[in-house]
């Protein structure tokens, strides 16, 4: 087991597949000379060559388009969005055509499309660079959306979405390709669907995904060692589909919920989670779910006016005293 | 091309305009429901063009005005028009209708509704030929409107960059649904649009189909040997309205009656029977024989088809027994 950074999972995964498959290609912004922003693909130019590791022109829509056609004749693409934000851009490709080919040409044609995109508030990058969208992808029919809190998921999820024959939005986090973690040697796949505990707890679970689970887990440790609460948490990790069973599960044990994300509330992971909860257990719950979330703003540029727009781990602490009345 | 051919592209044309004149029919027995796109008027653009391309091999891609392209790709009518009915037996299985019929068998690769929308998933066909280093080429076919998307032009620059085998063809039929070319448009000649992405183009009359091949053979071989794309705009004009719901207030009764004058089969009819290649009884009894095919063959079956099991609703929205683990 090695230790690595996040991009260095990212890296390895699309090494690994590209190696194994010529019909593996890469497509995006600056990927390919010049690396990668975040080094996530670099080195793969001079391996690969610019057929299978291409530098974009800044066309989001056509090239995420390029990416969904070549996929429905058999060639498997990694097609990378410099910034979530710009994903807007490439929506009628991806949700027109990559979410909707395979239904509605009656299982006829598979879109085995893979889009890689950073979401998330990093450091002062302005209402147009920290805006996050998985709200957005996961209520697309016909879309996969995973997002890695771990190196180990980073690479594993890739690995998995590059072999899997259905179209998959992978959200990474700007903020975390630096983020070192263990990752096996062997090859692995992390499974597109499904949850993961975290940590195990039989007082509350804390779902959340993404950077998130971080801010979770710092919390727990907290709850656990200044208010002996045993928090779990859960990384929902698969966004689309969210994994009803393992939600409601944990919340079987605990009997109390928080959801944590990096976005505003309205029409998001939270209000999703919180919904299933209603429809499958609510006579489980103890206390009634609650979000901890950004505030409903653009994030603005200011580095004070920034950190006090989107949640932390205090927000988490906080949240879970006042369910227990502490 | 001999007298056999020559009567087989006749009777190919006069089946596409008896075709769609019974689909209006179906249309307004309420049999087929939805928008739909008709092609009269335009006959001799989709089956000039693909008779010089290799059917089946080839892959081809349209808009929404796409039951003729799907035809002469090799798709079987009686799919086609069990697709129009929504029954199971379609080539989407019902799912489609008749802005997305697909039959990947023959590598037709679809129709779609988004304007545009279609281009780079062409370029991307290409795209994967090119990484498999195989011979067949990428044939486009879209409309004049589509030209003011923002995906013709990044196509276009992608194309010629990375030397694409696509082969666009432009259907300028002068409207963009109910819009005069020269009320949307700078530069009407759609041609001259690809020049600053240095393709190759030309321009040519779209009604008479020996034009039309001559120009789509050299097409087709220039994309084929040099593996770059090129650009054909076709004259064209769509003798009924944009969809079945069309005021026609947007162009004057003269204007239409002047086109119906160059109407492609009407020109291919006279020619061939100047030359003797077919007589006006033998017209006759072709247009006879297609009518009664259409009728008793292909919409007698489409109405008897079953139409799929409400059971299988959820179907084909993702894949089924694909891997979401590696």
């Amino acid at each position: 087991m090695a230790e690595m950074m996040y991009w260095q999972g990212i890296l390895r995964a699309h090494d690994e597949e590209m190696a194994r498959d010529p019909l593996v290609f890469a497509m995006g912004e600056d990927i390919g000379v010049a690396g990668g922003t975040y080094k996530a693909t670099s080195g793969l130019f001079a391996k690969y060559g610019e057929q299978r590791v291409i530098d974009t022109p800044i066309s989001e829509n056509s090239y995420t388009g390029i990416g969904v056609g070549a996929a429905m004749v058999g060639a498997r693409p990694i097609v990378e969005i410099m910034s979530v934000n710009f994903a807007w851009l490439a929506m009628d490709q991806l949700m027109n055509n990559a979410a909707k080919i395979h239904y509605m040409s009656g299982g006829r044609i598979r879109c085995p499309f893979v889009m890689r995109v950073p979401g998330g508030t990093a450091h002062q990058l302005g209402a147009q660079h920290s805006a996050r969208m998985e709200k957005v992808f996961m209520g697309i029919s016909g879309l996969r959306v995973v997002t890695p809190a771990t190196p180990r998921d980073a690479y594993g999820l890739l690995k998995s979405a590059v072999r899997c024959d259905d179209p998959v939005v992978i959200i990474e986090h700007e903020s975390m390709y630096n983020l070192k973690g263990e990752v096996p040697d062997e090859e692995f796949f992390t499974p597109l669907e499904g949850v993961e505990i975290m940590r195990q707890g039989k007082d509350v679970t804390i779902f959340a995904y993404n950077i998130s689970v971080h801010w979770a887990l710092d919390a727990a440790q907290k709850l656990a060692k200044d208010y002996g609460i045993e928090a779990e948490v859960v990384d929902l990790r698969a966004l689309k589909p969210l994994d009803r069973a393992g939600i409601v599960a944990s919340v079987r044990k605990t009997h109390h919920a928080v959801v944590v994300e990096e976005d505003e509330a309205p029409v998001g992971v939270g209000s999703e989670v919180i919904a299933i909860l209603n429809e499958e257990c609510f006579f489980e719950l103890d206390a009634a779910p609650v979000r901890v979330h950004a505030l409903d703003i653009p994030i603005p540029y200011n580095h004070r006016l920034e950190k006090a727009a989107i949640p932390n781990a205090g927000d988490v602490v906080a949240a879970v005293k006042k369910m227990f009345g502490r | 091309m001999d007298a056999t051919d020559q009567k087989r592209l006749l009777r190919e044309m006069l089946f596409a305009r008896r075709f769609e004149e019974r689909c209006a029919e179906a249309y307004h027995e309420r049999q087929i429901g939805g928008f739909l796109h008709l092609y009269p008027g335009e006959e001799a653009c989709a089956i000039g063009v693909l008779e010089k391309a290799q059917a089946g091999s080839d892959y081809v891609v349209t808009g929404y005005r796409d039951h003729i392209h799907a035809l002469k790709s090799g798709m079987d009518p009686k799919a086609l028009m069990a697709e129009l009915f929504g029954k199971e037996a379609g080539c989407s299985k019902g799912r489609g209708g008749s802005m997305h019929l697909f039959d990947p068998d023959v590598r037709f690769m679809g129709g779609y509704a988004l304007v545009g929308g279609p281009f780079p998933l062409a370029a991307g066909f290409a795209k994967a030929i090119q990484l498999r280093g195989s011979h067949e080429i990428s044939i486009c076919f879209l409309g004049d409107g589509a030209n003011n998307q923002g995906t013709f032009h990044e196509t276009m620059n992608m194309s010629s960059l990375w030397n694409l085998p696509v082969l666009f063809i432009c259907e300028n039929n002068l409207y963009g649904i109910g819009t005069a070319i020269e009320r949307s448009t700078v530069e009407i000649n759609q041609y001259k649009r690809v020049a600053p992405y240095r393709i190759e183009a030309a321009q040519c009359d779209g009604q008479d189909i020996d034009v039309v091949m001559a120009h789509a053979e050299k097409a087709v071989n220039y994309v084929r040997e040099q593996r770059k794309p090129y650009f054909l705009e076709l004259m064209t004009y769509r003798l009924r309205g944009h969809s079945m719901s069309d005021s026609g207030a947007y162009r004057s009764k003269e204007e239409v009656e002047e086109w119906a004058q160059r109407d492609p089969i009407g020109i291919y009819k006279r020619r061939l029977v100047e030359l003797g290649v077919v007589s006006e009884d033998e017209f006759h009894a072709m247009d006879k024989a297609i009518q009664d095919e259409i009728e008793n063959e292909i919409v007698r079956y489409a109405r008897e088809c079953p139409e799929p099991r409400v059971e299988d609703v959820a179907r084909y929205v993702y894949t089924e027994g694909g891997s979401t683990h590696g």
